[in-house]
């Protein structure tokens, strides 16, 4: 039942520790008793097919989502950026580029304290560094695709965060973006900050991302890029299912429970 | 001219008191209507305004046409709607909008039945349609305390407020602002109608609300330039709502609310992102 991956999930050095998580939706997980650790400084691309869980596993680090058993653990005082795949940002919002990138101060300036000088500098940077110049008091709405996505690339690196958590950011947006936007990755590598991208480019992860995470509901693998995807390990995620199965034996593991009902029914009988 | 404009503000007490109520009416449900626009709330506003009715009603029923128990049944009232709807939405799989519809009709029926188990068809009618050229020093306390809390409560949750509108995953990621911000909001929009209920009654109250703000999207483009303007309409219908009624006998409330109408109507037709400047062809450009 257990997954155990190469890095010990025990690893007391981790800025990120899956310890048996598992997380869902109703009571069917997404991620099944998932144990892993990212080290500070990494920089890891989660892969998988669409369904294995790679955004709900996302989430859940960030807190969004709560476990239906097992924890995920970040150390006191490690901040956080999260960019979501399907933002519920309203681009109708009568706000301008400069606005949606200063939110990424919130970490530091919160409800009320007073944008400094400093940190309009800082916004200014950010979108100096993603290419953005010139851009700031254009409204939102106004925006490319590429362009949207550049500017809350900007909002991360506004943020500032020990640990970025970037969902399929590469999404519909050109070959020129990507490179750019991959740069700014690899510049908050080279800054010691950890990353973790969801991606389903292949070449690109083989290409920039020195570690990996196979994905499919479970950890299939996790390690150095060329160790994890891998034909063999790709063809095993390939075979999970991710039909929804309403009828889905419940789960012991170690005879702890998750669901809600107990579970009377052998495993093997119930599907 | 002055005579016509400036005459009955000087001479009549009842007119100075209703331009004060009505100006700091303006003042603060204008910006409130800002953001319940910008969260696509606007007819939440339009059902919350139903909704203190049986809180007002069960005041009126035991005191008479008295404010204060008026205002405190029609805050409680509210204050349940909102807070159920917000509840049931927050919690389970229905949206706002179809809670918030179904807590205001109970709320709307009760309030109705109510009524007409007391009283006469003419107080019915004062609660739904309120008397501004009648407010007495309660009501005047009562607008400024809540045009006072509602500007106070703007100033410091402006930045949670926006960014919930904005990008409220993003805020989530952030803060856990997001779920009281949301709240306090409702608040502020239960109070504001409550304070307008007197001046305009339950019914129109959220006009003043609605309609400037809703005028003031096809002219600017930022936050804080619309609620500025929102309240720059808010004033001026008022003002002109007031010369109308008493030039043409209109009852006070809906002249209000017809001059914002009017305003309304004007900017959608003439404002800088409005039906005309927006489908007239554009043949000038830049090179890019």
């Amino acid at each position: 039942m257990h997954d155990h991956c190469d890095i010990s999930p025990t690893a007391t050095d981790a800025v990120i520790r899956m310890a048996d998580l598992t997380v869902g939706y109703g009571s069917h997980p997404a991620i099944h008793h998932m144990n892993c650790a990212l080290q500070p400084g990494s920089l890891t691309a989660i892969v998988g097919p669409n369904g294995s869980g790679k955004s709900t596993l996302i989430k859940s680090i960030t807190g969004l989502l709560k476990p239906m058993s097992g924890r995920c653990l970040r150390p006191k005082g490690v901040s956080l950026a999260y960019l979501p795949q399907q933002s519920e940002l309203d681009r109708s919002f009568p706000a301008r580029v400069i606005d949606l990138v200063s939110l990424g101060l919130w970490p530091r300036r919160g409800l009320l304290g007073r944008h400094t000088a400093q940190d309009k500098a800082a916004v200014a940077g950010a979108l100096e560094a993603v290419g953005l110049a010139g851009f700031e008091k254009r409204p939102i709405d106004s925006l490319s695709g590429g362009q949207l996505q550049r500017a809350l690339f900007a909002r991360v690196l506004v943020q500032d965060a020990d640990v970025i958590l970037l969902d399929e950011p590469f999404n519909a947006v050109d070959a020129k973006t990507i490179g750019d936007l991959l740069a700014l990755i690899a510049r908050w590598h080279a800054e010691g900050r950890t990353v973790v991208t969801v991606a389903h480019d292949l070449d690109l992860v083989r290409a920039h991302f020195p570690q990996a995470m196979l994905l499919a509901r479970r950890l299939i693998a996790f390690g150095p890029t060329a160790q994890v995807v891998t034909p063999e390990n790709m063809r095993r995620a390939r075979q999970f299912q991710e039909a929804w199965d309403e009828s889905a034996p419940w789960c012991s593991a170690d005879g702890k429970l998750h669901g809600h009902a107990p579970a009377l029914v052998p495993a093997d009988k119930a599907a | 001219m002055a005579d016509l404009l400036l005459a009955p503000f000087v001479e009549f007490a009842f007119m100075q008191r209703a331009l004060l109520g009505a100006l700091l009416l303006s003042l603060s449900a204008c910006p409130v209507g800002v953001f319940l626009m910008l969260r696509r709330m606007s007819l939440t506003g339009d059902a919350m305004s139903h909704a203190i009715l049986p809180g007002a009603a069960a005041g009126f029923l035991l005191y008479g046409l008295e404010i204060v128990p008026m205002t405190i049944g029609g805050l409680i009232a509210g204050a349940l709607v909102a807070v159920g709807a917000g509840a049931v939405a927050r919690l389970t799989v229905q949206k706002e909008d179809a809670s918030m519809a179904a807590f205001y009709l109970i709320s709307l029926a009760i309030g109705v039945v109510m009524v007409s188990l007391r009283g006469s068809s003419v107080d019915l009618m004062h609660v739904l349609f309120g008397t501004v050229l009648a407010l007495n020093d309660a009501a005047l306390v009562l607008i400024a305390l809540v045009a006072g809390v509602t500007l106070a409560m703007l100033a410091v949750f402006w930045r949670a407020l926006v960014a919930e509108c904005l990008d409220p995953l993003f805020l989530r990621s952030v803060s856990r602002l997001g779920t009281p911000a949301h709240f306090i909001f409702l608040g502020l929009v239960v109070i504001n109608l409550v304070a307008g209920f007197q001046a305009l009654g339950t019914l129109l109250s959220v006009g003043l609300m609605v309609l400037p703000a809703a005028a003031a999207r096809f002219w600017v483009n930022d936050v804080m330039g619309m609620s500025a303007l929102a309240v720059a309409i808010g004033i001026v219908s008022s003002v002109s709502g007031l010369l109308l009624s008493y030039h043409a006998s209109l009852p006070s409330g809906p002249a209000i609310i017809l001059s914002a109408g009017v305003v309304y109507i004007l900017s959608v037709l003439l404002g800088r992102r409005g039906v005309i400047a927006t489908n007239l062809p554009r043949r000038k450009h830049r090179t890019a």
